[in-house]
């Protein structure tokens, strides 16, 4: 599937998959008994966990949980911004050991580059991870084609409207065509409308790209919309109080909103959000 | 037509408020008889501008160059040193507070002492020039290079990016405006370290000339050389902002 589009041309010419292709019973992520506590002594504020978790490898798991319930620590821990207070992670196998080039991160805030144009931008990765300079641009224009950024190529940021900063901010996040995907709430500053337009790209996307994301999120629908499996998080400390594989079938679009099975899922996180009771 | 005309009115209003006030002064000092070496009237000043030209200009080549020169020394010696101070946490730790303390000197202050050590041929101005102007500088440019957002940076780590990649990609690009913020205060301090040093001790410049006219009641000579040098410091004020208009385009 990856052969026709410039992905493979980029991440093979690059070696970014020189440690082998992955079987598809190896997990992406793999967690053991995380915690993570910020501070120490008396005040010590425990965020999350003990939590364990596996991501199988082409999937899409989306993390759901009320704010401030740890959810976007998980994404740092997982993405080697952040060390683990205790516990093991294992990324394809490997003990986690700091950022890897292999995986892509969506941030909240778009996080573009204000004096750089949306190319530049995308091509980031290219630029610091030293790719051949002329498979990234092909696949940067491709991505930007994809996302119909095609003619904002040359524009600033600042030019762009919230939904087309995040779409271009998607394409720098798979310019080097990651493994993992982890998306850090994409859609939580833009407004109800682009959130739903965007999520729904997003599916699209991910199915063309084929690869495994990991999506945090406080909104349900988008969570279930998206993920083959929906992860539930407590309070702080944030652990897992359901873990449910969503058997709604791909492609979705709006109208898998309106299938019973959409609602049912819906219905059963959605009390279990609400009762908030601590595990 | 109607949008055109508001849009000249709005570009007149601040030379007509100089023109009026120009009258005011020009009739104020006929009106009340003040006597030329107390504050003699714009003509008076004109008369003696035109008079005294080829002085005039030659020092003001003098002060310009003294400036300048000053100016461009202080940016070459300040951007490594505010580079190794963002770079290493060592050089941070024990030059930093250094140079803040330094900072605080009055270098104005310290103009008879460069006279002193250097005696009075260009170069004291000149170094009194890079005194006034290397702090503003340093300290905006390493203001700049720390100036990076937690997500900016969260997003080089996530690349694994060098420090280099970190700091061309990055910090460069973000410091750019802070740079030239203090390029614009070091200008402004630049003129008056070269008038400084020029009071204490010179033969040529615009601030000898003012100290000559007036210890011979020249006065408006006087004023004309601070006019020019008024002159100077606002142009070279949007020298500078023209090219930070050139190259930051960019809003944050």
């Amino acid at each position: 599937m990856m052969g026709e589009h410039p992905a493979a041309i980029v991440s093979s010419a690059a070696g970014t998959n020189a440690g082998g292709s992955w079987s598809s019973e190896t997990a992406a992520i793999e967690l053991f008994g995380v915690t993570k506590t910020f501070g120490d002594g008396p005040k010590a504020t425990p965020a999350l966990g003990p939590l364990d978790l596996a991501i199988e490898t082409g999937s899409f798991v989306s993390i759901v949980g009320p704010s401030g319930c740890g959810k976007s620590t998980l994404l740092r821990l997982i993405a080697g911004l952040e060390k683990p207070t205790g516990g093991r992670l294992r990324r394809y196998g490997d003990e986690l050991d700091g950022p890897s080039r292999k995986v892509g991160i969506v941030f909240q805030d778009h996080v573009l580059f204000p004096w750089a144009s949306v190319l530049e931008n995308v091509m980031l990765p290219a630029d610091v991870l030293s790719l051949p300079k002329a498979a990234a641009l092909e696949r940067a224009h491709w991505l930007l084609e994809l996302t119909g950024l095609k003619d904002f190529a040359g524009h600033k940021p600042h030019m762009l409207s919230g939904g087309m900063k995040q779409r271009a901010a998607f394409c720098r996040a798979v310019l080097a065509d990651p493994q993992l995907l982890l998306l850090d709430e994409p859609f939580g500053a833009l407004d109800a409308l682009t959130r739903e337009e965007l999520s729904l790209e997003l599916s699209r996307l991910w199915q063309e790209l084929g690869r495994t994301a990991l999506l945090i999120t406080h909104d349900l629908g988008e969570a279930i919309l998206l993920g083959d499996r929906i992860v539930i998080m407590s309070d702080r400390p944030g652990r897992i109080r359901l873990d449910m594989r969503v058997d709604l079938p791909r492609p979705r679009d709006v109208h898998t909103m309106k299938d019973p099975r959409f609602i049912e899922i819906h219905q059963i996180a959605r009390d279990l959000l609400f009762t908030r009771q601590r595990n | 037509m109607d949008t055109s005309w508001k849009a000249i009115s709005a570009r007149a209003t601040t030379p007509l408020i100089y023109l009026v006030l120009t009258i005011l002064w020009e009739a104020g000092t006929r009106a009340f008889h003040i006597p030329g070496w107390i504050l003699p009237a714009p003509t008076a000043i004109f008369a003696m501008a035109k008079e005294w030209a080829p002085e005039l200009l030659y020092n003001t080549y003098v002060t310009v160059r003294e400036t300048i020169i000053g100016f461009v020394l202080a940016l070459v010696l300040s951007l490594p040193l505010a580079v190794i101070i963002a770079f290493t946490s060592t050089a941070r730790r024990l030059l930093y507070p250094i140079l803040l303390g330094l900072q605080s000197v009055p270098k104005v202050a310290l103009a008879p002492l460069v006279i002193l050590w250097l005696g009075i041929g260009n170069w004291p101005k000149i170094v009194i020039v890079v005194l006034v102007c290397f702090f503003p500088i340093l300290v905006n440019v390493v203001a700049g290079f720390e100036a990076v957002p937690k997500p900016m940076m969260d997003l080089m780590y996530s690349l694994r990016a060098s420090k280099l990649a970190i700091f061309r990609r990055l910090r460069a690009p973000i410091a750019m405006p802070h740079l030239f913020t203090g390029c614009k205060i070091a200008i402004t301090f630049a003129v008056i370290g070269a008038v400084i040093g020029e009071f204490v001790a010179a033969q040529e410049g615009l601030g000898y000339m003012i100290l000559v006219s007036t210890a011979q009641s020249q006065t408006p000579l006087a004023f004309a050389a601070i006019l020019l040098l008024t002159f100077i410091s606002i142009a070279l004020y949007y020298a500078i902002e023209f090219l930070e208009k050139k190259f930051v385009t960019w809003h944050p």
